[in-house]
């Protein structure tokens, strides 16, 4: 019998809760433009060129002309679209982004205050349950255009969604096993003598790849495959709509890097005094959103029947096959 | 306790705000004088007329792809309450009981492979 290692549920004054969301909200959401000049420069420089350096100083400046630029534009919508659907569509997106930020632990609780959005017992469910609103996002958008190209994209999202969602479902259950909690707080605590990723190694690998194909990242960007379907679910958007799709990209992004960061490289666990321990956590989600910008240099788009296969296949029977061991090894020891 | 839920509503909330400034902060701000119509109201097309409707058909692939994650997701459902305890619970009955369980699940999904339902079309 194991005693659990936080108390999970904590809650703090009123106003505690409510100022540190805001601060970790806008916290996040000041890392994300850094995040896009980052990616174009990384790209730039894999590909031998220098990526953007003429706005402000090496180019830092670009997101702000980019989102003012993209703000100045015309209202502009097909005369096919369905109005109410085609705003409502860029916005859930960006409220899936947001909200599944709130369950990213930055560090436990210290001096009374706890360094994350919520503690809970349904931990890691929130992520399932918030995260997948961006899915009925991506539809609403690309059925309401009225264009051929963003419905096929579309459809595509949706039915990549939904086969990668089960593996990375499992691919964290055996995390969830060994630390005996859904509470990322806990989970992060119970890698105290071993990160995950030693021993939940394949369930690393599913969780990453699976989280390439639930931020349509590459080499999984086929709804967006630009040789096939122009821009795919986002063709019919412009200006601050489109802008919104692009944000809430990189804030998946962050968040897939988070939970893979909580689950499998210890969270905010590292050598130094307590307060470095957000700066941790932060470090770990970069090294991650490294690696998914790397992969998009390097790995070619995949065909959608094998992108299909490798999701049903591969990571699915390879999954259930790692929480049966995972489950054996609990158990013996 | 329920009050440690708060922040969800705090990040429902600005997640709202943030998602409607972005679907409407072009109309308040961006350009106005240029009146949309003609060939640029029409949806993208490589240089042929649009034929698009409202009644668009899609592949029964996808209906396919929908049913086998429902089967398969409830799994994972069913399979969460069971892995939290497994630590604590240190028996090999839940052990059996979960291998069981999953061993059925394997089953139809070799069954729906050999029918060639996860084969794209």
């Amino acid at each position: 019998m194991i005693t659990p290692v936080a108390e999970v549920g904590y809650a703090e004054a009123t106003w505690i809760l409510i100022a540190k969301s805001i601060v970790i909200f806008l916290g996040v959401f000041l890392i994300v433009p850094v995040l896009t000049v980052v990616e174009r420069k990384l790209i730039g420089r894999f590909q031998h060129r220098y990526g953007p350096n003429r706005v402000g100083p090496v180019g830092m400046m670009q997101p702000l002309a980019d989102i003012l630029k993209l703000v100045g534009k015309q209202v502009f919508r097909p005369d096919a679209a369905v109005p109410l659907l085609y705003a409502i569509g860029p916005a859930l997106v960006i409220f899936s982004g947001i909200t599944t930020i709130a369950i990213l632990p930055f560090g436990d609780v210290k001096d009374g205050v706890g360094f994350y959005g919520i503690d809970v017992s349904i931990g890691v469910l929130y992520f399932f349950a918030f995260g997948s609103l961006a899915f009925y996002g991506l539809l609403l958008s690309g059925w309401s255009s009225g264009s051929k190209y963003s419905f096929l994209g579309a459809m595509r999202s949706a039915a990549q969604l939904i086969s990668y969602e089960v593996s990375m479902g499992l691919a964290l259950l055996g995390a969830v096993m060994m630390a005996g909690s859904l509470s990322l707080v806990s989970i992060v605590e119970a890698q105290g003598e071993i990160w995950y990723v030693v021993p939940q190694f394949v369930g690393f690998l599913i969780f990453m790849i699976a989280g390439f194909a639930e931020t349509n990242r590459a080499p999984f960007d086929l709804p967006e495959a630009d040789a096939e379907l122009v821009q795919g679910y986002q063709t019919e958007y412009g200006g601050s709509r489109f802008a919104s799709f692009l944000l809430a990209e990189y804030l998946e992004m962050f968040v897939v890097s988070g939970i893979a960061a909580a689950f499998f490289l210890g969270g905010w666990m590292g050598p130094g005094p307590g307060w470095l321990d957000p700066i941790w956590m932060v470090t770990k989600i970069m090294a991650l959103i490294f690696v998914f910008i790397w992969i998009r240099a390097t790995l070619p788009r995949l065909r959608y029947d094998q992108l299909m296969s490798l999701g049903w296949k591969v990571l699915l029977p390879l999954a259930t096959l790692n929480i049966l061991v995972t489950a054996v090894l609990v158990v013996v020891t | 306790m329920l009050r440690s839920y708060l922040p969800v509503l705090v990040f429902t909330g600005i997640g709202a705000l943030v998602g409607s400034a972005f679907a409407l902060l072009n109309g308040i701000v961006g350009r106005k004088s240029i009146r949309a119509r003609g060939a640029k109201t029409e949806p993208y097309e490589c240089g042929l007329p649009s034929e698009v409707s409202r009644t668009f058909r899609f592949g029964v692939s996808f209906y396919m792809i929908a049913m086998l994650f429902i089967l398969f997701d409830i799994e994972v459902v069913f399979l969460y309450p069971v892995g939290v305890i497994m630590n604590a619970a240190d028996s090999v009955f839940v052990l059996v009981e979960v291998g069981v369980f999953v061993a059925l699940l394997l089953v139809a999904l070799i069954y729906v492979w050999r029918r060639g339902a996860l084969d794209w079309r």
